[in-house]
Formats: structure tokens, C-alpha cells, sequence
């Protein structure tokens, strides 16, 4: 069962090395002569006038806490999809209520204007 | 370390080559296409100089980056800017351990193939948060915050598609997913699973940025989005790594809404026998390039969205959408509405 896995590690381990190895030959083969124009931060040919870490729209939060909701929601459906077949009417009534609650929630965020972009 | 331990992972090392050569020739490939597609499209010839009708462009254009410095801006957090396209890259190959390319024909036949390709495809989110992050420019930072935002809407609406198709499947396996679709085109998921094919595909669109989905790097206004301090090889780790993200999101269409390696002619009389010596995997690969091909088409045809709409496609049609079409599929299933839940 776990020898299954066994390869995965390897093939991540494998990934990492087609990561790497790019950027440390680039970082051999390229030349490097630095200055300070070229290190400084790309803003159209201007100085950069402040930090680049400056207050954001809230409304990127609103989308991860958003996210984080629903990305549970379908980490909850995943094993239910798997074996509902088997379970029959009880799992779906079961899952049709939970799912009703999460969709009044969607609803009320809906109607709250968390989803709107203008 | 016993020796046989140091024979398996030889083996094994054996095979995750033979799956990652043929991915990095098609990455390089897609890219020549990706100019050539383009370009007809547009009444151009698209590239023609390096090589025969310009088939040796790719790599003329991996050797020039090769060979341009690398810089890493004196006011970033230089270690995590670094560390950000290797993060993507590990991401974008880790997923296709588990991909099947035919019966058997699989590195990994893990029972939890479907979750792995999911969790593994959200980490790549944090390449473009951290990129964007560590380079301290603006365009980077915004680049970076649309992005990440976009990434994980429409990360839901494709989680909520694959909900359909594990219903439809009863299993998490994709070698199953795939079995599971058997006897002919029409018992393919994409016909009762149709609202959700078409969410998920865009949806993988969306994932990659992609035009018209783009806005992440939309040059017009923020540059190139959160790799825009990136040179030389370090832009170019991006650049294939989505290339590789578009190549496995085009298979995993193909696997779970067309039937994957399974033939299109299958069950159909004379038409079944007379293409019944093509193996699997070349139906796999047609497939997969017929979505490929819609990436470019997409590219070339529609104008970038607005960052609202593209907001709006992903939580206010695509989740409502999804959801009914989940209790739709509960019910198909349920009382085995033919012919595929027979």
C-alpha cells in the first residue's frame, strides 16, 4: 500500500531538480555585472517612489477566507462523492442538508456585496 | 541501503524519465506551436528562420535566455525570490506521477490519484504569491495578489466539477475514473456531465492564466504581472512550468470528461474494428492535443477579460452552476439513468 507512494516521493524529489537546476546553470553560464539600475525595482524607468508593500483591497482577504469555506466544503465532498453509490438515499439526504446550509451562507455573502467587484 | 532498494528506485528513476522527456519536448513543442497557431490565425507565418520552417526556435530561444544573467533585485527578499520559481516548477512536474497514460501504463496507481493532482496543483499558488512578494517592485505585488485570488476562484469551481465526476466514477483513482467511462463516446462523462465539463475547462484555463484570463500578467497595465523582475533562466522556470500546468490540465480533461486513452469508435459496428489496433495512449495524446490546440485558439480569439468579470464568472455562474449539477449527478446516479449509470 505504502510502496505505492514511493515513486511520488522520488518524482517530487526529480521535480525539484528540474526546478533548481535551470537557474543555477543560468546563474553559471549568464554573465553577472550588476549596478544599481539594474537592481532596482522595475517601475517604468522612474525611481521607485515608495515601498511596493503598500496597503491592499480587503476584498483579496474576503476571497481567501471565501476560499478557505468552500476548499473545505469540497475536501468534505471528496469522500462522500466516492461512496455515496454505496450509501444510498441516507448519504445524500445527509449531504443535500449540508449543502443547503452552505448555499444560505453563499446566499447572505451574496446579498452582503462580499462577491462584488465593481 | 540494501541493493534492492537502490534496484527499485533505479527502476524508478527509469520510468520518471521516460514520463518527463516526452513532457519537456511537448512543453517545447507547444511553445513553437503556440507562434505558429497564433500566427496563422492572425495571417501571419508565425516563425521561419531557425531550422527547418523554424523548428529549432524553441531552442534557440531556451539557449539565448541560458546565456542572460540572472539579476536579483538588491530590495527583495532574495532567498524566497529565488526559492519562488523553483517552488512552481517542482509543482507543476510532482502532479504527473500519478497521471495515467493507458492501462497500466501509470508510474504511481495510487488510490487518492485525484486529491494528490489537486493539493499538488494549489501549491503552485504559492510560487506566484511568494514571486510576487519577494521582488518588492509594484507590478509584481499586484500581479502577484490578482493572481492568487484568481487562482483559488477558480480553484473552487474546479473542485466542485471534479466533485461530479467522482460521483459519476464512484472512485478516486484515475485509471478507474477512466475505466469507468467505457463503451463508446456516447458513455463519455462530457454528455451528463456537460455543464461541468464546460466549468471545468474553463476553469483550467483560468488556473493557468491564460488568456482571455490573463489579466495577472496583462502587459498593458501591469507589465507582466508577478514575474516581472524575473530574467534569464529564472523567467524561463515560470514559462515552462506553465506550460506544463496548460499540457497536464489538457490530459486531465481528457481523462475525466473524454474517456481518456479509450477509443471514440468503441462499440461502433466496422468503424470499432477498423481502428481497434490504435493503442490507447495515442487516443490519450490526440485528445489531449485537441484541448491544447483549444488553449491556443482561445489566445488568439478572445479579448482579456476585466478583473470583476472574471470575479464574477468564478463565484456568481460557476459555483451556483456547479452545485446544482452536483445534485443533478446525485440523482442520475442514484437511479441509474442509463446509459451511463446503469
Amino acid at each position: 500500500m505504502l510502496e505505492n507512494y514511493l515513486p511520488i516521493v522520488v518524482f517530487i524529489a526529480v521535480g525539484m531538480v528540474i526546478g533548481v537546476a535551470p537557474i543555477v546553470l543560468g546563474k553559471l553560464l549568464g554573465p553577472n555585472k550588476p549596478n544599481t539600475a539594474k537592481l532596482s525595482p522595475y517601475e517604468c524607468g522612474f525611481e521607485a517612489f515608495e515601498d511596493a508593500r503598500a496597503q491592499f483591497d480587503v476584498r483579496f482577504y474576503l476571497v481567501a477566507i471565501l476560499f478557505i469555506i468552500f476548499d473545505l466544503e469540497i475536501a468534505f465532498l471528496f469522500p462522500w462523492a466516492v461512496v455515496f453509490q454505496q450509501l444510498g438515499w441516507p448519504a445524500i439526504f445527509a449531504m443535500g442538508v449540508f449543502l443547503l446550509l452552505l448555499t444560505v451562507g453563499f446566499i447572505y455573502e451574496w446579498k452582503k456585496g462580499a462577491l462584488e467587484w465593481e | 541501503m540494501d541493493l534492492e532498494l537502490i534496484k527499485t528506485i533505479g527502476w524508478i528513476l527509469v520510468k520518471i524519465v521516460a514520463i518527463i522527456v516526452p513532457v519537456i519536448l511537448t512543453i517545447v513543442y507547444l511553445m513553437y506551436f503556440e507562434r505558429k497557431v497564433i500566427g496563422f490565425m492572425q495571417a501571419r507565418v508565425g516563425p521561419n528562420r531557425v531550422g527547418y520552417r523554424g523548428l529549432l526556435q524553441p531552442w534557440a530561444d531556451g539557449i539565448k535566455l541560458l546565456f542572460k544573467e540572472v539579476l536579483v533585485p538588491s530590495s527583495s527578499n532574495k532567498y524566497l525570490f529565488i526559492v519562488a520559481p523553483m517552488i512552481t516548477m517542482a509543482a507543476a512536474m510532482a502532479a504527473w506521477a500519478v497521471v495515467p497514460f493507458g492501462t497500466g501504463l501509470v508510474l504511481a496507481n495510487i488510490n487518492a490519484g485525484v486529491l494528490y493532482i489537486l493539493a499538488v496543483m494549489s501549491l503552485g499558488v504559492y510560487g506566484v504569491i511568494i514571486a510576487g512578494w519577494a521582488s518588492n517592485s509594484k507590478y509584481a505585488f499586484l500581479g502577484a495578489l490578482r493572481c492568487s485570488a484568481q487562482m483559488i476562484s477558480y480553484e473552487i469551481a474546479m473542485g466542485f466539477a471534479l466533485v461530479g465526476v467522482l460521483m459519476a466514477a464512484g472512485s478516486l483513482n484515475l485509471t478507474e475514473i477512466v475505466m469507468a467511462q467505457q463503451g463508446g463516446f456516447w458513455h463519455w462523462y462530457w454528455i451528463p456531465l456537460l455543464p461541468l465539463f464546460v466549468v471545468h475547462w474553463v476553469s483550467s484555463v483560468a488556473e493557468t492564466n491564460r488568456a482571455p484570463f490573463d489579466i495577472a500578467e496583462g502587459e498593458s497595465e501591469i507589465v507582466a504581472g508577478f514575474h516581472v523582475e524575473y530574467s534569464g533562466m529564472a523567467f524561463a522556470v515560470f514559462f515552462l512550468a506553465e506550460y506544463a500546468n496548460m499540457i497536464l490540465l489538457a490530459l486531465l480533461a481528457a481523462i475525466f470528461y473524454m474517456g481518456g486513452w479509450l477509443s471514440p469508435f468503441e462499440g461502433i459496428p466496422y468503424l470499432g474494428q477498423w481502428f481497434a489496433f490504435v493503442p490507447g495512449p495515442i487516443w490519450l495524446i490526440l485528445k489531449t492535443c485537441l484541448f491544447l490546440f483549444l488553449y491556443l485558439w482561445f489566445r488568439a480569439t478572445f479579448p482579456r477579460f476585466r478583473y470583476d468579470q472574471v470575479m464574477r464568472l468564478g463565484w456568481k455562474v460557476y459555483i451556483p452552476v456547479t452545485l446544482v449539477w452536483i445534485v443533478v449527478v446525485a440523482l442520475l446516479v442514484q437511479f441509474k439513468i442509463g446509459p451511463w449509470f446503469s
